[in-house]
């Protein structure tokens, strides 16, 4: 009757038999392969416990007690009355008010149906992933597009209304996925036209092209000039530090000047733009600072021999410390690789320990404005002011959400501070995304001013068993929006 | 007590959370901080045996109710088995669709005798027990679509109002589910009662043998499910308008003969984008947000 591929899960006196693939009836013990795993919590109840460190330990391992109730400094409420709802992303319609600092709160925790939704993904590494704009792929299908490059990370931007509906089905069916897993913090292949392959996942570094990313860089070559000249004074001749963006050289650069760093005769490839900083040494790639040369002396041209001279130690470096070489000149004034001095490795290793490692960031982001106002016609953008006032907060998953300025309520979360398992899909195809609203009562009653027609319903409804209320003709009914179908009174 | 059961305040100082195996509680209670106190230290204690007092007759909760079965030993699994008895002669429910509401509604029991406290609820992973003084209230919100944050309506629950329990299924769940409701809502007077009745309506929100409705024997996902090798809802595709309703109107007549019978107050049925509310008159669609009369309910009538 069991099955032989199911196995028996002793955590608890429970003893569920789970197959693989499948977790235990508290969703916290799952069967991978056959192995027994611990899998997060299944039960979120707010952020702090969701993380699992910022609660306050009660009867603990020595049982020991003093009876005092530990004042909380946050009294911020994500699931009262719903608590563990929303990972299963059931909609709660009734959900129960907490009293927070003398005021009823009232928090909706519920799914929304995001059609208009994407991903950002934000990938710390200076190695080119593939033109602006150029189409991002998963499985093929067209997903995204590569956008704006940040500070030391490529960016791109996934899903939206256009590829979820307006492709192919293959198309939104594979956005869709694409866009869950991420969400999920699963790991996706994406491959950029005219670029890299890029094993993306939430909070893990990324994988380009095979190899993993370890580290951002420190800063442009020529900041990183700026930033280590001293410590390499007197222990080298000269540095170039190599990147895509721009490439530093030590002698030239103001803070070798300043430093008093002789000249070298060094001479550079690409284009000089200020003294020491150089554009396009090279083409973008994955190999060196994120351009396409495996051979550092590539980029360099023969040293001036008027100025140069033979033992001329030279140290050539990435903006991440991840490659470097060590040249000194021959008596013809070619740059021999020499092994890195022990007092070089240190600023190569800081250089390297500079460097904050690299990772993937995926912002889930989503509009909830045309639904949202569809059940407030009156007044509808006091719902969106009551968000932008912070009067209604919303939350995503318990996590904070950026809710950008403007119309409509269109927000961005970091996926990584939501439960797991909080994403869904519908077929059509659309993610479903939990979203929280909270808000105090009087507020809410500020929103629309309808706490007029709050009527107690007790005094009518007592002896009969049902009574009637009539609806006040002049506000638009929240089941159907539009005052039309209402307005026969 | 058990090593393995966590017991502990949550951050804000205020919400006390047990968990132990599949159950997970959040506890809150307000009053003075010495009847807090010892409220929680009743709760805690009486939790920290539960699940082993369940577990040890696990095999006879998986068995569906019936009239003259064997009884159950434990407070809970007592519980759990008179919340699922009125349904057991006409339909398969086991004891186990009731459990997360009988913990909620023990571990709210422990409480109330160990200390006096105005009011306070015991949240079983959306099964909730509460408690009211004379004179105290709790707000519950609706909301009836989810992409709209709304409220269609506040509900005040007095203590002079019967509804202690509230209870949400559907096969979104935790728990498996024979129909495809979304969600299915019940306010009753008891947790336990709350969470059998949920369990039923949302079997009952249903398409037999409809094609987009994707149905495993409960078996195949979990070798040891008390639904055997009944079909579990899976996944749900494709629905027009009309087989939505179709779906609700099982489920609410259902929920609408539970209610007659006094073993629910009110019931919001939720599929797609469609929610029936029962317990409410849905004769005109101005008036659809009238609660049952048992459900006293101050109503913000429109937004």
């Amino acid at each position: 009757m069991v099955d032989d591929d199911a196995i028996r899960c002793d955590a608890c006196p429970v003893l569920c038999y789970i197959k693989p693939g499948r977790a235990g009836a508290c969703d916290r013990y799952a069967n991978d392969s056959g192995q027994l795993v611990r899998i997060d919590p299944h039960v979120v109840l707010d952020r702090a416990l969701s993380r699992g460190h910022s609660v306050v330990p009660f009867l603990g391992r020595d049982r020991d007690w003093d009876g005092s109730i530990v004042s909380g400094a946050e009294t911020f409420i994500t699931a009262i009355g719903a608590g563990t709802t929303y990972p299963d992303y059931k909609p709660a319609p009734f959900i129960i008010s907490a009293e927070v600092q003398g005021v009823d709160v009232v928090t909706v925790v519920t799914e929304g149906i995001f059609s208009y939704c994407g991903v950002k993904v934000k990938i710390d590494t200076d190695r080119h992933l593939g033109p602006e704009t150029n189409l991002v792929r998963a499985q093929g299908e067209p997903v995204g597009h590569v956008t704006t490059g940040e500070y030391g990370s490529q960016m791109l931007s996934l899903g939206g209304v256009r590829h979820l509906t307006g492709g192919s089905r293959k198309e939104g069916t594979v956005t869709c996925e694409t866009l869950l897993n991420l969400c999920e913090r699963k790991p996706v292949e994406l491959t950029i036209d005219e670029g890299a392959t890029v094993l993306v996942q939430a909070g893990k570094p990324p994988v380009v092209d095979g190899v993993q990313e370890e580290r951002m860089r420190v800063g442009c070559g020529s900041a990183t000039i700026g930033m280590f000249a001293k410590q390499w004074l007197g222990k080298v001749d000269e540095v170039v530090v190599v990147d895509d963006h721009i490439t530093g050289v030590l002698s030239e650069h103001q803070a070798g000047k300043l430093l008093g760093v002789r000249e070298t005769g060094i001479k550079m490839k690409g284009h000089r733009s200020t003294p020491g900083r150089y554009f396009r040494v090279a083409e973008p790639g994955t190999a060196w600072g994120g351009t396409n040369i495996e051979d550092p002396l590539s980029i360099l041209q023969t040293f001036n021999p008027k100025i140069a001279w033979p033992k001329l130690r030279l140290l050539m470096v990435s903006t991440t410390g991840e490659h470097h070489a060590y040249f000194e000149l021959d008596e013809a004034l070619r740059p021999v690789e020499k092994e890195l001095p022990l007092a070089l490795s240190e600023s190569v290793a800081r250089i390297k320990e500079n460097c904050e490692p690299a990772l993937c960031t995926v912002l889930f982001m989503g509009g909830a404005g045309g639904s949202l106002r569809a059940g407030v016609t009156e007044n509808p953008v006091r719902l969106t002011y009551s968000v932008r006032d912070a009067l209604t907060r919303v939350t995503c998953g318990g996590a904070p959400v950026y809710v950008w300025p403007g119309g409509g309520i269109t927000f961005m979360v970091d996926v990584s501070r939501m439960p797991e398992h909080a994403f869904g899909y519908v077929p059509t195809p659309a993610l479903v995304a939990p979203i929280e609203f909270t808000l105090k009562l009087a507020d809410y009653a500020a929103l629309g001013g309808y706490m007029d027609h709050v009527r107690p319903l007790d005094s009518i409804l007592h002896g009969e068993g049902r009574r009637h209320v009539s609806a006040n003709p002049d506000n638009p009914w929240p089941l159907s929006p539009g005052k039309s179908t209402r307005s026969d009174q | 007590m058990k090593d393995r059961a966590q017991i502990r305040l949550l951050r804000d100082g205020r919400r006390l959370h047990l968990h132990d195996g599949p159950i997970d509680l959040i506890v809150e209670a307000f009053g003075t901080s010495a009847e807090i106190d010892a409220a929680y230290r009743a709760a805690a204690k009486r939790f920290a045996t539960v699940l082993d007092e369940l577990c040890s007759e696990l095999s006879l909760l998986r068995q569906p109710a019936r009239m003259g079965g064997p009884l159950a030993t434990g407070i809970v699994a007592r519980r759990m088995v008179a919340a699922v008895a009125p349904y057991g002669e006409w339909t398969f429910i086991t004891p186990m669709a009731a459990v997360a509401g009988a913990v909620a509604e023990e571990i709210l029991a422990v409480m109330t005798s160990a200390a006096n406290f105005s009011r306070a609820y015991v949240n079983d992973g959306g099964d909730i027990a509460l408690h009211l003084a004379p004179g105290e209230h709790f707000v519950v919100g609706m909301v009836e679509r989810p992409d709209r944050p709304s409220l269609f309506g506040t509900a005040t629950l007095d203590s002079t109002q019967p509804v202690r329990g509230m209870a949400t299924s559907g096969w979104r769940g935790r728990s498996f589910s024979l129909g495809i409701a979304d969600a299915v809502t019940v306010l009753a007077d008891r947790a336990a009662m709350a969470d059998a009745a949920a369990t039923i309506i949302a079997n009952a929100v249903d398409l037999p043998g409809h094609a987009s409705v994707t149905r495993v024997p409960a078996r195949d996902l979990a070798p040891d499910s008390d639904l055997g090798d009944r079909p579990v809802t899976q996944d749900v595709g494709e629905l027009s308008g009309g087989e939505v309703a179709a779906a609700l109107d099982a489920g609410a007549a259902v929920a609408q003969s539970l209610l007659c019978d006094g073993l629910l107050r009110a019931a919001a049925l939720h599929l797609r984008e469609a929610t029936r509310i029962v317990g409410l008159v849905p004769e005109d669609p101005r008036q659809r947000l009238l609660p049952h009369e048992t459900l006293q309910a101050t109503f913000l009538q429109s937004l």
